[in-house]
C-alpha cells in the first residue's frame, strides 16, 4: 500500500477552474498555494527549493553507497575502517550530511544476513543512498520486515537458508544503517569503478544480493 | 502515541511491491513538498522530533490512504499553523483562489534558507547528538527489559518490543530524547543502545531461531533484566 497509486490528476480535472488549462490535482493545487504564501512571507527562497530538489534527485543517491561498497570489496584496510567507523569513512569520501549523524555499516556474509527497516517512519541513510524508494516507506515493508523478514526477502526473490542468521535493524533513533553486500563470484580482478556499477540500492538495504555478472 | 505509524509487526498490508526503475519523485508537487519541508526546517522554529510528531497526528484512516509526501505535507501545514507562520485559513483560501491575498504580514525576523546557503546547510549534521558527557547505565552484553510505556505524545519506542527482554549489543552514544524534545520540554540527552532481541522473544516460539531484531532504544525506555 504505497498511496502513490492514488492519482487524482485524472479524476478531478473538471472540478477546478484552471487559468492556464493545466489540470492540477487537489494536492498539487494545495502545494502550489503553500509555496506561494511561504515565498511571499519570506519564509522560503524558491531557488533554494530548486537546489534542494536537484541535489537529491540528481546528485545524492545510491551511486554514493555503491562507491563505498566497491572500495570495501577491493581494499581490506578500508573495509576494516568502514566497519569500525562508517561515519568517519563516508565523511572522508565527501558523503557526510543530513540523515547521517552516525552511520553503521553491516557486513553480509554467507553466514549472516542484515536487513534494514524503519518501522516508525522512513529513516534511511540519505548521504549514501539518497531518498528512499516508495516500498521502503510503505506499510507492507514497515510492518513485516520485523515480523516476517524471510517472507519479505522471498518477495524480493531472495530465499535465505535456514542455517543463515538474519539480523533486522530497525532505525528507531538517529543511527543510520547501510549493508555491505557480499561480493559476487566472477568479479575477480575487476576495477573499483566496474564493481561499483553492479552494486544496487536494494543490496545496500539488504533485500537483495548483488547478482553474479 | 500508539498511532498507525507504528507499523512494526502488523499483518494485513499485503506483499511488498517494488517499482522497477522507480523515479526519485513521482509528481512535481512531491518535489516541492520535500524541498519546502527541508527548507523550513532551517527556520529553527521546530525540531526534527516535532516534525515527526506532527506527521503522526494524521488520522489513521487518512495516513493509510495517502502517500509519504502527503504525510509530510500534513505535518508541515500543522507546524506552520501552530507556530503562527501560516494560518490554516490563509492556505485554504489561497488553495481555492490563487489570487487570494496572504492575510498575515511577512515575518521580518524569519531567515529563509537561501540558495547560496544550501550546500553548507546540507553538509551540517542534524545535531541530534547530546553534548553532555554522561556515564552509560548499560554496557554491551547487559540484559535489559523494555519498559511497558504508552505515552500519549511522541515516542520512538515501537510497540512490538515493549515489555520484551533483549541484550545490549552496543552503546550508540548520547542523543537527544525524542519524547521530551517533540513536546518542547527539553533535550534530556541520554545514551541510546542497540538492543538485540531474539525473534522468538518478540513473536513467540514459532519464529525462526536464527532471526534477531536490533532496535535503537533510549535509556529511559529500558530497565535492567
Amino acid at each position: 500500500m504505497s498511496g502513490h497509486d492514488h492519482e487524482p490528476d485524472h479524476d478531478h480535472d473538471h472540478d477546478h477552474d484552471h487559468e492556464e488549462g493545466s489540470p492540477l490535482s487537489d494536492v498539487a493545487l494545495r502545494v502550489r498555494a503553500l509555496e506561494s504564501l511561504l515565498t511571499e512571507k519570506g519564509l522560503v527562497d524558491p531557488k533554494a527549493l530548486d537546489l534542494l530538489i536537484d541535489t537529491y534527485e540528481t546528485k545524492v543517491g545510491p551511486r554514493n553507497g555503491a562507491r563505498v561498497v566497491a572500495r570495501a570489496w577491493t581494499d581490506p584496510a578500508f573495509k576494516r575502517r568502514l566497519l569500525e567507523d562508517g561515519t568517519a569513512v563516508v565523511s572522508e569520501m565527501g558523503f557526510a550530511g543530513r540523515q547521517t549523524d552516525r552511520l553503521v555499516v553491516l557486513e553480509n556474509t554467507p553466514a549472516v544476513h542484515h536487513l534494514v527497516v524503519c518501522t516508525l517512519c522512513s529513516c534511511y541513510p540519505w548521504a549514501v543512498l539518497g531518498l528512499p524508494p516508495v516500498w521502503y516507506k510503505s506499510a507492507p515493508y514497515r510492518s513485516r520486515a520485523v515480523l516476517d523478514p524471510r517472507g519479505v526477502l522471498r518477495e524480493f526473490g531472495q530465499a535465505l537458508g535456514d542455517d543463515v542468521e538474519l539480523r533486522v535493524w530497525d532505525s528507531t533513533a538517529e543511527v543510520r544503517y547501510m549493508v555491505l553486500p557480499e561480493r559476487p563470484a566472477g568479479t575477480e580482478g575487476w576495477t573499483e569503478e566496474r564493481l561499483a556499477s553492479i552494486v544496487t540500492r536494494d543490496s545496500m538495504i539488504g533485500v537483495r544480493k548483488v547478482g553474479p555478472p | 502515541m500508539n498511532g498507525i505509524h507504528d507499523l512494526g509487526g502488523m499483518h494485513g498490508f499485503g506483499p511488498v511491491v517494488p517499482e522497477p526503475a522507480e523515479p526519485v519523485f513521482h509528481h512535481e508537487w512531491e518535489r516541492r513538498v520535500f524541498a519546502l519541508t527541508v527548507a523550513t526546517g532551517f527556520l529553527g522554529r521546530w525540531n526534527l522530533d516535532m516534525s515527526r510528531s506532527a506527521r503522526e497526528q494524521m488520522p489513521a484512516a487518512e495516513y493509510l490512504a495517502t502517500g509519504y509526501y502527503e504525510h509530510w505535507l500534513f505535518g508541515l501545514e500543522r507546524l506552520l499553523d501552530e507556530k503562527g507562520l501560516l494560518p490554516r485559513a490563509e492556505l485554504e483560501a489561497r488553495t481555492l483562489d490563487p489570487r487570494s491575498p496572504g492575510g498575515t504580514p511577512p515575518r521580518p525576523d524569519a531567515r529563509a534558507l537561501l540558495a547560496s546557503n544550501v550546500p553548507e546547510a546540507l553538509r551540517d549534521r542534524r545535531g541530534a547528538r547530546g553534548a553532555t558527557d554522561l556515564a552509560p547505565r548499560f554496557k554491551a552484553r547487559d540484559r535489559v527489559r523494555v519498559r511497558d510505556l504508552n505515552p500519549v505524545g511522541h515516542t520512538r519506542l515501537p510497540r512490538y518490543c515493549r515489555g520484551r527482554r533483549g541484550i545490549v549489543h552496543q552503546d550508540q552514544g548520547v542523543w537527544i530524547f525524542p519524547d521530551t524534545n517533540a513536546a518542547e520540554e527539553g533535550p534530556k540527552p541520554q545514551h541510546v543502545y542497540s538492543v538485540r532481541f531474539a525473534a522468538t522473544e518478540l513473536w513467540g516460539p514459532a519464529a525462526p531461531q536464527r532471526d534477531f531484531v536490533h532496535v535503537d532504544l533510549w535509556d529511559d525506555y529500558l530497565e535492567p533484566a
